[in-house]
């Protein structure tokens, strides 16, 4: 039960994300972007997919991962509050976008080591994804970072606003504890330097640094999220609520 | 898209009779002209205009189907309409290169879609108002899209043929899955099946008039039939539409909504009603419902991110005098 907790923090965090990215489409700065924005939603909500049918078989109530998706309010969401965030401007988008991969990219390193043969067969797609994901992203702060004023200054305010979650990417919430004692999910914690330096590379470049963050904001494993979740459930989850047991 | 796309299409040329007739014995012959051959500046002009509106078609048409990405009623749906739409975005991608082949840059083309000046197809100036367009917008304006498109594979422009010898792959892939989703709902609940049918109901007339005008109100066709950009006249691939779709929608138990829609034993096809060809004009001409919408929306994307474009080519700048200061 507690492994089926650990992973659908994850799924949550993959669809939230995913979500995110996809509203971009048809609105981003360029057409290039139009077709990377859904490319990477894609992998994310792929994953989330794949997490969920695994959760919901280890509950073993029968439900569906629409179930999981459509069904759930925003204080049983269990993302961390980085993948919430919204889209504000194309940097802040690139910036969670790397934050959050540089995080992923090593946990799904380790999780090829899982006892969980789901985990492994996820991890083992989801470390080429990230990796391009940390490139895409990366590649983006980097000429935003070293670009124009304007760009700059918006890649720095996004830093300034992002950075207080980052801490919460390397808790592990009680029920993702038991699932690293168990071996099938990497400890978290344990990821802090990796990630510290794939952003310390990638700032070097973007002439960007990372600052204090004294007061990280935590909750989202406990349900405790901003106000922008609730929307992007409602929007979300509207017509499947609309039609219950309806097939689609 | 592709009917429409000559709509107002000058293909008046100044060039000698010697050099036409050269020409045009290489189109007989079924030779492919390729963006360096010489060529009347008529058939230039009049394939800009083409692919151009058409890559336009595949840009505007993000929007519409994007409209229902965040709210697909289940994760499965939601992943292959974000495919869907990504899909067409590389089909603008790939044709505005197609017509840059023809010396007019992407940015050329995407100022005249933003100032009205270019046109694109008018079936994305109507609204998508439930989950079952998804399903409606796949099966016929995928469908139609795919009439007209599979007679361009032997266009006589080498880079448009082979466009869209890609692009069919695709769009026979978008329409059986938008006919799967509305065959889900047919066979769903009460509610699903009414929303199919209202679905049906509002885009039947809009995707009839994708083809074109009627032939004899088609000013520009016979030109572009000898140059054989074109192979079928706007009628004839309206009717090949028609004589396939509506067996699907019969077959699904949904109703077209035509009442002198009838099987013609002697022609071997369907008779239909009259196509409200006020409506079609007024939407061509910029007076649909979404019109202005669209292209706000297109305007507003492309002005929210001209920072980021000028970052991105500021930092290439950056990056080439670092490379030359350190030669
Ligand atoms: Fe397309
Ligand atoms: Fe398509």
């Amino acid at each position: 039960m507690t492994v089926y907790h650990a992973l659908l923090e994850l799924a949550d965090d993959h669809l939230v994300l995913g979500h995110r990215l996809s509203e971009w489409c048809g609105h981003a700065p360029m057409l290039e972007e139009d077709l990377a924005m859904p490319n990477m939603a894609l992998d994310l909500i792929g994953t989330a997919r794949t997490l969920y049918d695994r959760a919901a078989a280890l509950e073993g109530k029968g439900r569906s991962e629409d179930d999981m998706a459509y069904l759930r309010d925003e204080r049983a969401y269990r993302n961390c509050l980085l993948v919430e965030r919204p889209n504000e401007d194309f940097a802040h988008t690139v910036l969670r976008q790397l934050y959050f991969a540089a995080f992923m990219h090593p946990y799904w390193i380790a999780a090829q080591d899982s006892t969980d043969g789901v985990v492994r067969g996820v991890a083992g797609k989801a470390v080429k994804e990230m990796a391009y994901h940390i490139r895409h992203a990366g590649e983006w702060v980097i000429r935003l970072g070293d670009g124009t004023e304007e760009s700059a200054a918006r890649m720095r305010d996004a830093v300034e606003a992002l950075s207080i979650y980052v801490d919460e990417l390397f808790d592990s919430s009680p029920a993702a504890r038991e699932a690293e004692a168990a071996g099938v999910l990497p400890v978290r914690a344990d990821l802090r330097t990796q990630w510290d330096k794939t952003i310390a590379d990638i700032f070097g470049e973007a002439a960007l640094t990372l600052p204090e963050a004294p007061y990280p904001q935590r909750g989202g494993r406990e349900g405790l999220h901003g106000e922008g979740l609730g929307h992007l459930l409602a929007e979300m989850q509207s017509v499947y609520r609309a039609h219950p047991g309806a097939q689609w | 898209m592709y009917s429409q796309g000559l709509i107002g299409a000058d293909g008046q040329t100044n060039e000698t009779p010697e050099f036409l007739e050269t020409f045009q014995k290489r189109i007989d012959a079924e030779e492919k002209v390729e963006p360096t051959d010489a060529m009347p500046e008529g058939y230039r002009r009049t394939l800009v205009r083409q692919i151009g509106q058409h890559a336009h078609s595949e840009i505007v048409g993000m929007l519409p189907e994007g409209n229902w990405i965040t709210r697909a009623p289940s994760l499965r749906r939601k992943a292959a309409l974000l495919a869907k739409v990504q899909d067409e975005g590389g089909h603008g991608l790939y044709l505005y290169s197609a017509a840059e082949t023809l010396g007019v840059s992407r940015e050329e083309m995407t100022e005249e879609l933003h100032s009205g000046k270019a046109k694109y197809s008018s079936i994305f100036n109507y609204p998508t108002l439930s989950w079952a367009d998804i399903g409606t917008i796949g099966w016929l304006v995928d469908g139609a899209a795919i009439m007209n498109q599979i007679p361009l594979c032997r266009c006589s422009f080498g880079p448009y043929a082979r466009a869209m010898i890609r692009v069919c792959k695709e769009e026979s892939f978008h329409q059986r899955q938008g006919y799967e989703i509305i065959m889900t709902l047919a066979q769903g609940t009460p509610e699903q099946k009414e929303m199919a049918q209202d679905s049906l109901n509002r885009w039947w007339w809009p995707s009839l008039m994708m083809f074109g005008p009627h032939d004899a109100d088609s000013e520009h066709s016979d030109q572009s039939m000898t140059w054989k950009i074109k192979r079928f006249t706007n009628d004839q691939l309206r009717q090949k539409f028609i004589d396939a779709t509506v067996p699907q929608a019969e077959y699904l138990g949904l109703k077209v909504p035509d009442p002198d829609l009838k099987w013609n034993e002697e022609k071997g096809g369907y008779d239909h009603g009259e196509i409200d060809w006020d409506e079609f004009w007024r939407v061509v001409k910029g007076h649909g419902r979404m019109n202005r919408d669209r292209i706000k929306d297109r305007r507003a994307a492309w002005e929210r991110g001209a920072w980021v474009r000028e970052a991105a080519l500021a930092h290439a700048e950056k990056r080439r005098a670092r490379k030359i200061a350190a030669e």
